[in-house]
Protein backbone atom coordinates (compact mmCIF):
# COMPACT_ATOMS: atom_id res chain seq x y z
CA UNK A 1 0.00 0.00 0.00
CA UNK A 2 1.16 3.05 -0.76
CA UNK A 3 2.11 6.05 2.13
CA UNK A 4 0.15 8.93 1.95
CA UNK A 5 1.85 12.18 1.69
CA UNK A 6 0.11 13.60 4.32
CA UNK A 7 -2.08 11.93 7.21
CA UNK A 8 -4.08 13.79 10.21
CA UNK A 9 -4.97 11.18 13.41
CA UNK A 10 -7.31 12.59 15.66
CA UNK A 11 -6.15 16.14 15.14
CA UNK A 12 -7.48 18.77 17.47
CA UNK A 13 -6.62 22.22 18.49
CA UNK A 14 -7.71 24.81 20.23
CA UNK A 15 -7.06 28.64 21.15
CA UNK A 16 -7.42 30.51 24.62
CA UNK A 17 -8.05 34.12 23.89
CA UNK A 18 -10.10 36.29 26.06
CA UNK A 19 -10.45 34.13 28.97
CA UNK A 20 -12.37 31.94 27.27
CA UNK A 21 -11.12 28.22 24.95
CA UNK A 22 -12.00 28.33 21.21
CA UNK A 23 -12.11 25.01 19.38
CA UNK A 24 -10.49 25.55 16.24
CA UNK A 25 -10.50 21.83 15.00
CA UNK A 26 -11.70 18.64 16.69
CA UNK A 27 -10.88 14.98 16.20
CA UNK A 28 -9.82 15.75 12.47
CA UNK A 29 -8.85 12.62 10.00
CA UNK A 30 -7.71 12.06 6.62
CA UNK A 31 -5.17 11.37 4.06
CA UNK A 32 -3.64 12.60 1.08
CA UNK A 33 -2.53 10.12 -1.33
CA UNK A 34 0.50 10.72 -3.13
CA UNK A 35 -0.86 12.94 -6.78
CA UNK A 36 -4.18 13.53 -5.14
CA UNK A 37 -5.51 17.06 -5.40
CA UNK A 38 -7.36 18.06 -2.34
CA UNK A 39 -9.47 21.01 -2.07
CA UNK A 40 -10.77 21.84 1.66
CA UNK A 41 -14.03 23.90 1.77
CA UNK A 42 -15.53 25.42 4.90
CA UNK A 43 -16.78 28.38 6.01
CA UNK A 44 -14.61 30.78 7.65
CA UNK A 45 -13.75 30.26 10.60
CA UNK A 46 -14.14 26.15 10.17
CA UNK A 47 -10.18 26.27 11.15
CA UNK A 48 -9.17 25.84 7.59
CA UNK A 49 -5.74 27.95 8.13
CA UNK A 50 -5.15 26.84 11.43
CA UNK A 51 -5.04 23.37 9.63
CA UNK A 52 -2.48 24.30 7.19
CA UNK A 53 -0.61 26.06 10.17
CA UNK A 54 -0.61 22.72 11.66
CA UNK A 55 0.41 21.10 8.47
CA UNK A 56 3.53 23.59 8.07
CA UNK A 57 4.72 23.28 11.30
CA UNK A 58 3.22 27.23 12.42
CA UNK A 59 1.31 25.36 15.16
CA UNK A 60 1.62 22.35 17.56
CA UNK A 61 -1.71 20.17 18.19
CA UNK A 62 -3.12 19.70 21.67
CA UNK A 63 -3.80 16.03 20.27
CA UNK A 64 -3.28 13.45 17.94
CA UNK A 65 -0.56 12.95 15.32
CA UNK A 66 0.61 14.11 11.84
CA UNK A 67 2.50 12.62 9.55
CA UNK A 68 4.32 13.02 6.52
CA UNK A 69 5.49 10.81 4.13
CA UNK A 70 4.82 8.31 6.53
CA UNK A 71 7.25 9.71 9.91
CA UNK A 72 6.25 11.78 12.55
CA UNK A 73 9.23 14.75 12.18
CA UNK A 74 10.20 16.39 14.90
CA UNK A 75 9.98 20.01 13.34
CA UNK A 76 7.58 19.93 10.59
CA UNK A 77 8.72 23.50 9.27
CA UNK A 78 10.12 23.00 5.51
CA UNK A 79 9.11 19.36 4.77
CA UNK A 80 5.67 20.91 2.72
CA UNK A 81 5.30 23.98 0.39
CA UNK A 82 3.23 26.60 1.46
CA UNK A 83 1.41 29.34 0.24
CA UNK A 84 -0.26 31.72 2.82
CA UNK A 85 -3.55 33.79 1.71
CA UNK A 86 -1.23 36.87 0.28
CA UNK A 87 1.29 36.52 -1.92
CA UNK A 88 3.69 38.18 0.30
CA UNK A 89 6.36 38.40 -2.12
CA UNK A 90 9.35 40.72 -0.61
CA UNK A 91 8.54 44.09 -2.40
CA UNK A 92 12.66 45.27 -1.74
CA UNK A 93 13.89 41.85 -3.83
CA UNK A 94 12.69 41.00 -7.61
CA UNK A 95 10.20 38.52 -8.51
CA UNK A 96 13.71 36.54 -9.24
CA UNK A 97 15.21 37.08 -6.17
CA UNK A 98 11.61 36.69 -4.86
CA UNK A 99 11.16 33.14 -6.14
CA UNK A 100 14.51 31.39 -4.61
CA UNK A 101 13.54 32.24 -1.47
CA UNK A 102 13.57 28.69 -0.46
CA UNK A 103 16.34 27.92 -2.04
CA UNK A 104 18.57 30.26 -0.49
CA UNK A 105 17.05 28.90 2.56
CA UNK A 106 17.99 25.54 1.72
CA UNK A 107 21.78 26.45 1.45
CA UNK A 108 21.82 26.96 -2.39
CA UNK A 109 24.10 29.82 -3.37
CA UNK A 110 22.15 32.95 -5.17
CA UNK A 111 23.53 32.22 -8.45
CA UNK A 112 22.30 28.86 -8.75
CA UNK A 113 19.51 28.80 -7.01
CA UNK A 114 18.91 31.82 -10.01
CA UNK A 115 19.59 30.02 -12.55
CA UNK A 116 17.18 27.31 -11.62
CA UNK A 117 14.35 29.82 -11.13
CA UNK A 118 15.27 31.21 -14.73
CA UNK A 119 14.07 27.88 -16.04
CA UNK A 120 10.90 27.79 -14.64
CA UNK A 121 9.85 31.63 -15.23
CA UNK A 122 7.98 30.78 -18.62
CA UNK A 123 5.96 27.65 -17.12
CA UNK A 124 4.53 30.32 -14.17
CA UNK A 125 4.15 32.93 -17.19
CA UNK A 126 6.72 35.32 -15.32
CA UNK A 127 9.40 35.51 -18.90
CA UNK A 128 10.42 38.81 -18.69
CA UNK A 129 9.55 40.07 -15.19
CA UNK A 130 12.04 38.36 -13.55
CA UNK A 131 13.43 41.89 -12.64
CA UNK A 132 10.48 43.67 -11.86
CA UNK A 133 9.57 44.48 -8.41
CA UNK A 134 6.58 43.13 -6.88
CA UNK A 135 4.89 46.21 -7.05
CA UNK A 136 5.03 46.23 -10.99
CA UNK A 137 3.22 43.14 -10.71
CA UNK A 138 -0.77 42.34 -11.52
CA UNK A 139 -2.31 40.58 -8.89
CA UNK A 140 -2.87 37.42 -10.99
CA UNK A 141 1.47 37.69 -11.87
CA UNK A 142 2.05 38.23 -8.10
CA UNK A 143 -0.25 35.32 -7.13
CA UNK A 144 1.91 33.19 -9.96
CA UNK A 145 5.53 34.52 -8.56
CA UNK A 146 4.18 33.37 -5.16
CA UNK A 147 3.21 29.98 -6.13
CA UNK A 148 6.53 29.92 -8.05
CA UNK A 149 8.45 30.40 -4.91
CA UNK A 150 5.82 27.46 -2.85
CA UNK A 151 7.00 25.04 -5.92
CA UNK A 152 10.58 25.86 -5.94
CA UNK A 153 10.70 24.68 -2.65
CA UNK A 154 11.29 21.36 -4.09
CA UNK A 155 8.20 19.34 -2.30
CA UNK A 156 6.46 16.89 -3.16
CA UNK A 157 3.07 18.38 -1.43
CA UNK A 158 1.93 22.05 -1.76
CA UNK A 159 -0.77 23.41 0.27
CA UNK A 160 -2.05 26.78 -1.48
CA UNK A 161 -4.32 28.50 1.26
CA UNK A 162 -7.06 30.59 -1.11
CA UNK A 163 -4.48 31.36 -3.74
CA UNK A 164 -6.57 32.76 -6.02
CA UNK A 165 -9.51 34.36 -3.29
CA UNK A 166 -8.43 37.93 -4.33
CA UNK A 167 -8.75 37.79 -7.84
CA UNK A 168 -11.15 38.60 -10.49
CA UNK A 169 -13.50 35.93 -11.53
CA UNK A 170 -11.74 35.61 -14.79
CA UNK A 171 -8.12 35.81 -14.13
CA UNK A 172 -9.26 33.12 -11.32
CA UNK A 173 -10.41 30.58 -14.39
CA UNK A 174 -7.46 31.29 -16.47
CA UNK A 175 -5.41 30.44 -13.19
CA UNK A 176 -6.91 27.37 -12.39
CA UNK A 177 -6.80 26.30 -16.06
CA UNK A 178 -2.95 26.82 -15.25
CA UNK A 179 -2.86 24.88 -12.02
CA UNK A 180 -4.03 21.99 -13.45
CA UNK A 181 -1.97 21.58 -16.16
CA UNK A 182 1.43 22.61 -13.86
CA UNK A 183 -0.21 19.57 -11.53
CA UNK A 184 -0.57 17.74 -13.89
CA UNK A 185 2.96 17.94 -15.73
CA UNK A 186 4.76 17.66 -12.45
CA UNK A 187 2.87 15.46 -11.08
CA UNK A 188 3.01 17.00 -7.58
CA UNK A 189 0.32 16.30 -4.52
CA UNK A 190 -1.70 19.38 -3.48
CA UNK A 191 -4.16 20.52 -0.79
CA UNK A 192 -6.32 24.12 -1.49
CA UNK A 193 -8.15 25.77 0.60
CA UNK A 194 -11.15 27.36 -0.89
CA UNK A 195 -14.31 29.23 0.26
CA UNK A 196 -15.50 28.85 -3.45
CA UNK A 197 -17.62 26.07 -4.05
CA UNK A 198 -17.73 25.92 -7.82
CA UNK A 199 -13.56 26.12 -7.56
CA UNK A 200 -13.87 23.16 -4.92
CA UNK A 201 -15.27 20.91 -7.46
CA UNK A 202 -13.70 21.90 -10.43
CA UNK A 203 -10.17 21.26 -9.03
CA UNK A 204 -10.64 18.45 -6.75
CA UNK A 205 -10.29 14.77 -7.02
CA UNK A 206 -11.85 15.23 -3.59
CA UNK A 207 -13.50 17.21 -1.14
CA UNK A 208 -12.66 17.76 1.92
CA UNK A 209 -15.66 19.63 4.17
CA UNK A 210 -15.50 21.32 7.68
CA UNK A 211 -17.81 22.58 9.73
CA UNK A 212 -18.14 25.49 11.65
CA UNK A 213 -16.58 26.05 15.47
CA UNK A 214 -15.02 23.32 15.85
CA UNK A 215 -14.09 22.39 12.46
CA UNK A 216 -14.79 18.94 12.05
CA UNK A 217 -14.72 16.62 9.23
CA UNK A 218 -18.07 16.74 7.90
CA UNK A 219 -17.81 14.76 5.13
CA UNK A 220 -15.53 14.02 1.85
CA UNK A 221 -16.78 13.96 -1.04
CA UNK A 222 -15.05 12.24 -4.39
CA UNK A 223 -15.17 14.21 -7.68
CA UNK A 224 -15.69 11.75 -10.43
CA UNK A 225 -15.03 14.21 -13.60
CA UNK A 226 -12.85 13.40 -15.76
CA UNK A 227 -9.21 14.77 -16.33
CA UNK A 228 -8.06 16.67 -17.80
CA UNK A 229 -10.71 19.10 -16.41
CA UNK A 230 -11.78 22.05 -18.52
CA UNK A 231 -14.01 25.17 -17.96
CA UNK A 232 -16.93 23.77 -20.31
CA UNK A 233 -17.25 20.90 -17.53
CA UNK A 234 -18.61 23.40 -15.09
CA UNK A 235 -22.08 24.13 -17.58
CA UNK A 236 -22.49 20.46 -17.75
CA UNK A 237 -25.24 18.47 -15.71
CA UNK A 238 -22.50 16.61 -13.95
CA UNK A 239 -20.66 19.06 -12.19
CA UNK A 240 -23.51 20.99 -10.97
CA UNK A 241 -25.18 18.27 -8.95
CA UNK A 242 -21.45 17.75 -7.31
CA UNK A 243 -21.85 21.45 -6.16
CA UNK A 244 -25.60 20.66 -5.57
CA UNK A 245 -24.61 18.03 -3.31
CA UNK A 246 -21.59 19.98 -1.98
CA UNK A 247 -23.80 23.42 -1.00
CA UNK A 248 -26.08 20.21 0.75
CA UNK A 249 -23.45 19.74 2.74
CA UNK A 250 -22.32 23.02 3.90
CA UNK A 251 -25.82 23.58 5.06
CA UNK A 252 -26.67 26.03 2.54
CA UNK A 253 -29.67 24.30 0.67
CA UNK A 254 -31.23 22.15 3.84
CA UNK A 255 -32.32 18.41 2.93
CA UNK A 256 -36.06 19.26 3.51
CA UNK A 257 -35.87 21.39 0.76
CA UNK A 258 -34.63 18.93 -2.14
CA UNK B 1 13.80 64.77 -8.60
CA UNK B 2 12.24 67.12 -10.97
CA UNK B 3 15.07 69.92 -11.65
CA UNK B 4 12.50 73.06 -12.45
CA UNK B 5 9.41 71.63 -10.09
CA UNK B 6 11.55 70.76 -6.92
CA UNK B 7 14.80 73.09 -7.11
CA UNK B 8 14.01 76.37 -8.75
CA UNK B 9 11.52 76.93 -6.12
CA UNK B 10 13.62 77.11 -2.91
CA UNK B 11 16.55 78.48 -4.87
CA UNK B 12 14.70 81.55 -6.10
CA UNK B 13 12.96 82.41 -2.19
CA UNK B 14 16.16 82.34 -0.66
CA UNK B 15 17.86 84.53 -3.28
CA UNK B 16 14.74 86.87 -2.67
CA UNK B 17 15.61 86.94 1.16
CA UNK B 18 18.95 87.42 0.99
CA UNK B 19 18.84 89.97 -1.57
CA UNK B 20 15.78 91.55 0.60
CA UNK B 21 18.34 91.29 2.82
CA UNK B 22 21.23 93.37 1.67
CA UNK B 23 18.67 96.11 0.45
CA UNK B 24 17.14 96.26 4.37
CA UNK B 25 20.80 96.39 5.41
CA UNK B 26 22.08 98.90 3.27
CA UNK B 27 18.85 100.91 3.54
CA UNK B 28 18.24 101.19 7.39
CA UNK B 29 21.64 102.48 7.90
CA UNK B 30 22.22 100.07 10.88
CA UNK B 31 25.98 99.62 11.40
CA UNK B 32 27.45 95.96 10.31
CA UNK B 33 27.78 95.19 13.76
CA UNK B 34 24.31 95.25 14.54
CA UNK B 35 23.16 94.27 10.64
CA UNK B 36 25.97 93.06 8.29
CA UNK B 37 24.78 92.73 4.72
CA UNK B 38 25.35 89.20 3.14
CA UNK B 39 28.39 91.00 1.54
CA UNK B 40 29.62 91.79 4.90
CA UNK B 41 29.28 88.68 5.98
CA UNK B 42 30.89 87.09 2.92
CA UNK B 43 34.03 89.59 3.05
CA UNK B 44 34.13 88.41 6.87
CA UNK B 45 34.56 85.04 5.77
CA UNK B 46 37.54 85.69 3.17
CA UNK B 47 39.35 87.81 5.32
CA UNK B 48 39.49 84.71 8.38
CA UNK B 49 39.30 82.19 5.26
CA UNK B 50 42.79 79.89 6.99
CA UNK B 51 40.71 80.33 10.49
CA UNK B 52 37.92 78.88 8.82
CA UNK B 53 39.03 76.50 6.77
CA UNK B 54 40.72 74.59 9.70
CA UNK B 55 37.72 75.41 11.39
CA UNK B 56 35.50 73.28 8.95
CA UNK B 57 37.65 70.27 9.08
CA UNK B 58 37.89 69.74 12.56
CA UNK B 59 34.13 70.29 13.30
CA UNK B 60 33.52 67.66 10.47
CA UNK B 61 35.78 65.50 11.65
CA UNK B 62 33.91 65.34 15.35
CA UNK B 63 31.01 65.03 13.07
CA UNK B 64 32.03 62.41 10.99
CA UNK B 65 33.53 60.56 14.06
CA UNK B 66 30.27 61.28 15.99
CA UNK B 67 28.16 59.94 13.44
CA UNK B 68 29.79 56.64 12.92
CA UNK B 69 29.57 55.94 16.70
CA UNK B 70 26.11 57.25 16.73
CA UNK B 71 25.10 54.88 14.24
CA UNK B 72 26.88 51.56 15.67
CA UNK B 73 25.75 52.58 18.86
CA UNK B 74 22.14 53.41 17.97
CA UNK B 75 21.47 50.47 15.83
CA UNK B 76 23.20 48.48 18.57
CA UNK B 77 20.76 49.64 20.97
CA UNK B 78 17.83 49.07 18.97
CA UNK B 79 18.88 45.26 18.00
CA UNK B 80 19.91 44.68 21.34
CA UNK B 81 15.67 46.09 22.55
CA UNK B 82 14.73 43.95 19.84
CA UNK B 83 16.29 40.90 20.65
CA UNK B 84 15.70 41.22 24.17
CA UNK B 85 12.41 42.87 25.60
CA UNK B 86 13.45 43.02 28.96
CA UNK B 87 16.11 45.67 27.30
CA UNK B 88 13.30 47.13 25.43
CA UNK B 89 11.46 48.10 29.18
CA UNK B 90 14.95 49.03 31.12
CA UNK B 91 15.99 51.04 27.76
CA UNK B 92 13.35 52.86 26.70
CA UNK B 93 12.96 55.32 29.03
CA UNK B 94 16.59 55.80 29.63
CA UNK B 95 16.52 56.82 26.09
CA UNK B 96 14.01 59.35 26.33
CA UNK B 97 15.44 61.16 29.66
CA UNK B 98 18.91 60.97 28.02
CA UNK B 99 17.23 63.28 25.10
CA UNK B 100 16.54 65.38 28.12
CA UNK B 101 20.14 65.75 29.68
CA UNK B 102 21.21 69.45 29.73
CA UNK B 103 23.68 69.35 27.00
CA UNK B 104 24.80 73.47 28.62
CA UNK B 105 25.48 71.43 31.76
CA UNK B 106 26.93 68.17 30.14
CA UNK B 107 29.42 69.67 27.37
CA UNK B 108 31.44 71.35 30.38
CA UNK B 109 31.13 68.30 32.13
CA UNK B 110 32.91 66.43 29.51
CA UNK B 111 35.62 68.76 28.85
CA UNK B 112 36.72 68.48 32.76
CA UNK B 113 36.74 64.52 32.25
CA UNK B 114 38.54 64.38 29.05
CA UNK B 115 40.37 67.31 27.99
CA UNK B 116 40.27 70.31 25.40
CA UNK B 117 40.08 68.65 21.72
CA UNK B 118 37.90 66.20 19.74
CA UNK B 119 36.95 63.61 22.38
CA UNK B 120 33.93 65.88 24.14
CA UNK B 121 32.68 67.39 20.92
CA UNK B 122 31.99 63.89 19.46
CA UNK B 123 30.84 62.57 22.61
CA UNK B 124 28.29 65.02 22.36
CA UNK B 125 27.48 64.91 18.71
CA UNK B 126 26.69 61.23 19.45
CA UNK B 127 24.34 61.99 22.56
CA UNK B 128 22.43 64.26 20.29
CA UNK B 129 22.96 61.25 16.65
CA UNK B 130 21.96 58.19 18.24
CA UNK B 131 18.42 58.94 19.89
CA UNK B 132 16.89 59.35 16.71
CA UNK B 133 18.69 56.24 15.39
CA UNK B 134 17.85 54.09 17.97
CA UNK B 135 14.28 55.13 18.08
CA UNK B 136 13.59 54.66 14.33
CA UNK B 137 15.82 51.52 13.75
CA UNK B 138 13.50 49.82 16.80
CA UNK B 139 10.80 51.22 15.28
CA UNK B 140 11.50 49.61 12.00
CA UNK B 141 12.37 46.23 13.08
CA UNK B 142 9.22 46.17 14.94
CA UNK B 143 7.24 47.23 11.74
CA UNK B 144 8.57 44.22 9.89
CA UNK B 145 4.90 41.98 9.21
CA UNK B 146 4.65 39.10 11.30
CA UNK B 147 3.18 37.21 8.15
CA UNK B 148 6.53 37.20 6.24
CA UNK B 149 8.45 35.80 9.51
CA UNK B 150 6.00 33.18 9.67
CA UNK B 151 6.52 32.29 5.96
CA UNK B 152 10.04 32.20 5.93
CA UNK B 153 9.82 30.02 9.37
CA UNK B 154 6.87 27.88 7.42
CA UNK B 155 9.96 27.21 4.61
CA UNK B 156 12.66 26.42 7.22
CA UNK B 157 14.12 29.45 7.40
CA UNK B 158 16.76 29.95 10.96
CA UNK B 159 16.55 32.78 12.65
CA UNK B 160 19.66 34.23 11.14
CA UNK B 161 18.25 33.32 7.85
CA UNK B 162 14.80 35.31 8.61
CA UNK B 163 17.17 38.13 10.46
CA UNK B 164 18.81 38.38 7.28
CA UNK B 165 16.31 38.46 4.53
CA UNK B 166 13.31 39.97 6.04
CA UNK B 167 13.81 41.94 9.13
CA UNK B 168 16.65 43.57 8.36
CA UNK B 169 15.88 45.28 5.49
CA UNK B 170 12.29 45.77 6.40
CA UNK B 171 13.66 48.33 9.10
CA UNK B 172 16.17 50.07 6.36
CA UNK B 173 13.57 52.94 5.69
CA UNK B 174 13.18 53.57 8.86
CA UNK B 175 17.08 53.53 9.81
CA UNK B 176 17.70 56.01 7.01
CA UNK B 177 14.63 58.26 7.85
CA UNK B 178 16.60 58.40 11.53
CA UNK B 179 20.07 59.00 9.50
CA UNK B 180 18.78 62.06 8.13
CA UNK B 181 17.16 63.38 11.34
CA UNK B 182 20.54 62.85 12.89
CA UNK B 183 23.31 64.54 10.29
CA UNK B 184 20.79 67.08 10.51
CA UNK B 185 21.30 67.88 14.00
CA UNK B 186 24.84 66.55 13.89
CA UNK B 187 27.12 69.44 12.75
CA UNK B 188 24.78 72.29 15.00
CA UNK B 189 25.79 69.44 17.76
CA UNK B 190 29.35 69.82 17.09
CA UNK B 191 29.31 73.60 16.88
CA UNK B 192 27.75 73.53 20.20
CA UNK B 193 29.92 71.08 21.96
CA UNK B 194 32.79 73.30 20.93
CA UNK B 195 31.40 76.37 21.72
CA UNK B 196 30.56 75.33 25.69
CA UNK B 197 33.95 73.23 25.92
CA UNK B 198 35.85 75.61 24.24
CA UNK B 199 37.46 73.15 21.50
CA UNK B 200 38.11 74.25 18.17
CA UNK B 201 36.38 74.15 15.53
CA UNK B 202 33.37 76.39 13.93
CA UNK B 203 31.68 76.72 16.88
CA UNK B 204 34.84 78.22 19.25
CA UNK B 205 35.23 80.47 16.08
CA UNK B 206 31.66 81.33 16.45
CA UNK B 207 32.01 82.12 20.35
CA UNK B 208 35.56 84.26 19.50
CA UNK B 209 33.53 86.46 16.45
CA UNK B 210 30.75 87.18 19.05
CA UNK B 211 33.08 88.05 21.97
CA UNK B 212 34.66 90.42 19.71
CA UNK B 213 31.37 91.82 18.60
CA UNK B 214 32.36 90.44 14.77
CA UNK B 215 28.94 89.99 13.70
CA UNK B 216 29.96 89.52 10.07
CA UNK B 217 31.70 86.25 10.97
CA UNK B 218 28.95 85.03 12.97
CA UNK B 219 26.70 85.42 10.16
CA UNK B 220 29.14 83.52 7.84
CA UNK B 221 29.66 80.86 10.46
CA UNK B 222 25.97 80.30 10.82
CA UNK B 223 25.58 79.67 7.03
CA UNK B 224 28.67 77.95 6.51
CA UNK B 225 26.96 75.46 9.63
CA UNK B 226 23.52 75.83 7.73
CA UNK B 227 25.50 74.44 4.34
CA UNK B 228 27.30 71.42 6.06
CA UNK B 229 24.00 70.54 7.19
CA UNK B 230 22.26 70.65 4.08
CA UNK B 231 25.01 68.77 2.08
CA UNK B 232 25.17 65.78 5.04
CA UNK B 233 21.72 65.49 4.48
CA UNK B 234 21.59 65.64 0.91
CA UNK B 235 24.31 62.79 1.26
CA UNK B 236 22.15 60.64 3.05
CA UNK B 237 19.23 61.35 0.70
CA UNK B 238 21.67 60.27 -1.98
CA UNK B 239 22.89 56.90 -0.89
CA UNK B 240 19.37 56.22 0.54
CA UNK B 241 17.95 56.30 -3.20
CA UNK B 242 21.02 53.87 -4.10
CA UNK B 243 20.07 51.46 -1.58
CA UNK B 244 16.41 51.38 -1.71
CA UNK B 245 15.46 51.67 -5.15
CA UNK B 246 12.26 49.72 -4.86
CA UNK B 247 11.26 52.16 -2.18
CA UNK B 248 11.37 54.98 -4.00
CA UNK B 249 10.10 52.85 -6.94
CA UNK B 250 7.18 52.14 -5.02
CA UNK B 251 6.14 55.64 -4.07
CA UNK B 252 6.79 57.46 -7.31
CA UNK B 253 4.89 54.45 -9.74
CA UNK B 254 1.27 55.44 -10.11
CA UNK B 255 -0.63 58.12 -8.68
CA UNK B 256 2.12 61.64 -8.95
CA UNK B 257 0.97 62.83 -11.80
CA UNK B 258 -2.59 63.75 -10.56
CA UNK B 259 -0.59 65.78 -8.00
CA UNK B 260 -2.95 64.22 -5.05
CA UNK B 261 0.21 64.27 -3.26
Amino acid sequence: MTTPRIEFKNVSKSFSGAGQVIPALANVSFKVMPGEFITIIGTSGSGKSTLFNLCVGLLEPDNGEILIDGEQPKKRTGMVGYMPQEDLLLQWRSVLDNVIIPLQIQGIPKREAQQKALKMLPDFGLKKFEHEYPSALSGGMRQRAALLRTWLMGRSTLLLDEPFGALDALTRRELQNWLLRVWHEYGRTVMFITHDVEEAVFLADRVIVLSNQPGEIKSKLRIDLPRPRNQGMIAEPAFYLLVKELLTELGIIHQSTI
Amino acid sequence: MNWRRDIIPPIALITILVVGWYFVAKVSGLSSFILPSPLDAIQAGWETRDQLVNSIGLTLTATGIGILLAITLGVGIAALMDLWPLAHRALYPILVVSQTIQILAIAPILVIWFGFGLTPTVLIVVIFCFFPLAISTADGLTSTRPELIALLHAMGATKRQIWRMVRFPSALPSFFSGLRLAVTYSVVAATIGEWVGGSPGLGLYLLRSKNALATDQVFIAMFITSLLSIILFLLVYSIERLVLPWYYKRRTESWDEIGIY
